[in-house]
């Protein structure tokens, strides 16, 4: 069995470069173990690799195959695709490489500047490229979605997907489904309307929209006080996930805007931290979930949706899986979105329970002294992937625990007096030293295993800083993880035991992934500016 | 009339220095081109590019710059440079700031004299028909990735040069235009556009339009070959050529931007 593997693996990497097959990105990883065809493997996002040459047994053996520099000091958090040897990441903020998988050497570069009027919150980062054919898609920090030939990086063509002079701005890797492109608008702690749209692949032209702000006359646009709709944010920055049994396209959807001044916008504020399910042919909302109805405290639901199939009180279910920003993590039938479980998964204070829809009942609000909110505005997790085993059964995230802020009516959140005051920085320095020790309780950062059935903790493993590193789990059940202190880990995938470690010598700002090429298995993580890639000697 | 020129050279000096060189560039020999050509490619050509295309927004070769620019403007910018640019003063006199006038408005001149005896849409029949150009070359997207992109070859380079290449396409290869050929242990030979060389590795796109990567060490042999471009001298007719030479000259589209909604 494992030499007919190693030979369909090998006849697959000599079928040099074929046409990337919408067929091929659905299957994913779980068809071609070599490949990475889709930010998170396959349009599922369990960010899981069927590859086991690196297991618990040598993972101790790791070496490092070869590192690619960026030309950019911006946060690098793209999650490379490999396709049949061809590795293609995003050096911040536009920049598309090709490079050989097995060397690191890049074959082309594509050079972008965006617009000078491009402006993006919190960094001019962007989290990757979509293939489907021989053509790549890259969405822009001035909100344009571009096509690129990817033999050569020759331009095909470039769509305005939104006006980046209104304040929008695309960070995020596109999603392909079927014969479209899609992709959303970031910006949403200004005052836009987000929305997401579809593009034809082939001509790039606009095919459908759905805005995460309900209209006049539109079902949820009476959640939003007077005009308050028109510049309500919302944004969309984070990657969807595609359920092709049900032909359903999901994404999480951003904060409302402004952030903190709810009194301007009264009401449950729809979409806004939300997974919104759509027809993936028309755009159509089908269903909702709002996790955090009415935020002000920045609690964007802009997770990776992972999709999974598990056992759920004795019977088959097809549930997704959503460690929120809010602290609290979930449990949703993904074909009618009910809500079926969803428990605090680090320390949250601000609600004490659901109703029987799964409405959160909210006990805390921002006062003129300040209220302290658990978690922190930075949240429970943020934007990184987490990953989900069909193996081990278990979901792996990335998290903050005890990190909290004061909320201050109308006013941006302060941070808890003390030592926790370091936690507030988003964007610290490479590698500075961080003063919070995690055995005295205070803020830290844990990469954490979940069994999705009761959404009970199963192991952890603490780091010495916060973390914005995902989680990635392989099918020899190793966990890789890492955070801002610059250490990539490779941990048990049943215990959280640490099997490997290397100093990266940056912060780890993207979750890591695997592939293979002339029947070597590496695994890639960005640490810093630099895609290092790892493999057996 | 030579007593004139003098005069108002001389009124010229006292009154308004930088009106000489625009009097003097209208009045320029072969000679001053080529003195201007010289001094353009020991002075200008090392941002600028051979064809004064490398700065964006600046096109010596299609007449092109930021803003509309006289002689004196010009002239004026070579000496002075411009501040907080990294476009830097020179030390070149009046004399020979007007030569590298002279010779920036030829390389524009020189582009549209040629461009138009040919036929646009009879080129394009050649280029896609007859030439066989598109099994390397790509227009709009279109064609073969083998060869350069020529989206854009109008506004990139001039009609002489267009026709040279046709003509003698071994002449001038750019250098991220190169062929490369390895020599594999069993003997198999991989021909294609060189896109990367370093110590140990080297990669092509083959010419099936793949991707390829090889290590140096692992190689029987490996290097440079002529391109495969053929020359068109005796396949294509003289107003054939000057045709094609017409299409490439008009291709100045960088990418298809589709409609918006």
């Amino acid at each position: 069995m494992k030499v007919k593997l190693v030979i369909v693996v090998l006849l697959a990497a000599a079928s040099l470069q074929a046409q990337v097959t919408y067929d091929r990105i659905l299957a994913g990883v779980d068809k071609e173990p070599q490949n990475w065809l889709s930010y998170s493997g396959t349009p599922k996002n369990q960010r899981y690799s069927p590859l086991t040459q690196i297991t618990p047994a040598n993972v101790k053996n790791l070496q490092q195959a070869w590192i690619w520099q960026a030309r950019s000091l911006e946060k690098y958090q793209a999650t490379p695709i490999v396709v049949d040897g061809v590795l293609y990441t995003v050096e911040a903020p536009n920049n598309v490489v090709a490079l050989d998988a097995a060397t690191g050497r890049p074959f082309w570069q594509f050079n972008y500047t965006p617009a000078p009027e491009a402006r993006a919150c919190c960094g001019r980062v962007n989290r990757g490229v979509a293939i489907l054919g021989n053509t790549l898609y890259l969405g822009t920090l001035d909100a344009h979605l571009i096509a690129l030939d990817a033999k050569t990086g020759q331009q095909l063509w470039k769509s305005q997907v939104a006006v980046a002079k209104s304040g929008y701005s695309i960070t995020h890797n596109p999603t392909v489904v079927k014969d479209k492109v899609l992709v959303g608008t970031g910006g949403g702690d200004g005052p836009i309307r987000g929305y997401i749209a579809a593009f034809d692949a082939k001509t790039g032209v606009e095919v459908w929209r759905f805005y995460t702000i309900p209209g006049p006359g539109e079902p949820g646009n009476e959640t939003w006080a007077g005009e308050s709709w028109k510049t309500g944010g919302v944004g969309v920055w984070n990657a969807g996930a595609y359920d092709p049994e049900t032909n359903l396209v999901f994404f999480g959807t951003g904060n409302p805007a402004p952030d903190w001044d709810g009194s301007t916008r009264r009401g449950d504020n729809l979409y806004s931290d939300s997974v919104v399910a759509l027809d993936a042919d028309t755009g159509k909302l089908k269903w909702h979930y709002q996790f955090t109805p009415h935020d002000e405290l920045d609690y964007d639901s802009t997770q990776v949706p992972v999709l999974a199939d598990i056992q759920w009180q004795g019977k088959p279910r097809k549930v997704m899986l959503w460690a929120n920003r809010n602290g609290v993590m979930y449990v949703l039938d993904r074909v009618t979105g009910e809500f079926l479980k969803g428990k605090p998964y680090v320390k949250a204070n601000w609600l004490d329970g659901f109703d029987a829809k799964g409405r959160p009942n909210r006990v805390k609000f921002p006062s003129k002294e300040g209220t302290p909110i658990y978690p922190h505005v930075h949240g429970g997790t943020n934007w990184a992937p987490p990953s989900f085993s069909p193996r081990t059964g278990l979901f792996y995230v990335a998290t903050w625990e005890n990190s909290g802020t004061l909320a201050v009516e109308g006013q941006f959140p302060r941070a808890i007096p003390g030592p926790n005051t370091r936690q507030t920085t988003m964007g610290a320095t490479n590698l500075v030293p961080f003063y919070n020790d995690p055995d005295t309780g205070e803020a830290y950062g844990v990469v954490r295993a979940y069994d999705p059935q009761t959404l009970d903790q199963k192991w952890e493993f603490k780091l010495g800083d916060i973390t914005w590193g995902g989680t990635f789990v392989t099918a020899s059940d190793l966990v890789f993880s890492g955070g801002r202190d610059g250490y990539f880990l490779a941990l048990d995938a049943k215990t959280g035991a640490l099997l490997w470690k290397a100093n990266v010598g940056g912060q780890i700002n993207a979750a890591a992934m695997s592939y293979m090429v002339n029947g070597k298995q590496y695994i890639a993580i960005n640490a810093g500016s630099a895609l290092f890639a790892y493999a057996l000697p | 009339m030579r007593h004139l020129i003098i005069g108002f050279a001389l009124a010229g000096a006292l009154l308004a220095p930088c009106a000489s060189p625009s009097a003097w560039a209208q009045h320029e020999t072969a000679q001053d081109l080529l003195d201007g050509e010289r001094a353009y490619r020991d002075r200008c050509a090392n941002c600028h590019g051979p064809n004064g295309d490398l700065i964006p927004g600046i096109n010596f070769s299609a007449g092109q710059f930021r803003r509309p620019m006289t002689d004196a403007d010009l002239s004026r910018i070579i000496r002075q440079g411009i501040p907080n640019t990294p476009m830097p003063p020179s030390n070149v006199t009046e004399a020979q700031a007007g030569q590298i006038v002279a010779y920036l408005r030829s390389l524009a001149a020189g582009k549209a004299a040629t461009a138009v005896k040919g036929d646009i849409a009879r080129g394009k029949l050649v280029f896609d028909g007859k030439g066989n150009c598109t099994s390397c070359h790509s227009v709009g997207g279109v064609g073969g990735r083998r060869g350069p992109d020529l989206s854009n070859v109008g506004q990139a380079r001039r009609a002489p040069e267009l026709e040279r290449a046709l003509l003698d396409p071994k002449a001038d290869v750019q250098p991220n235009h190169r062929y490369y050929r390895v020599v594999l242990q069993d003997g198999t030979t991989v021909t294609g556009l060189l896109l990367g060389y370093d110590t140990f590795n080297v990669r092509l796109l083959d010419s099936k339009e793949q991707l390829r990567s090889f290590v140096k060490s692992e190689l029987k042999s490996h290097g440079f070959v002529d391109t495969p471009m053929p020359s068109y001298k005796n396949t294509l007719t003289p107003q054939e050529l000057a045709d094609v030479v017409s299409y490439l000259s008009s291709l100045r589209t960088q990418s298809q931007t589709p409609p918006q909604r």
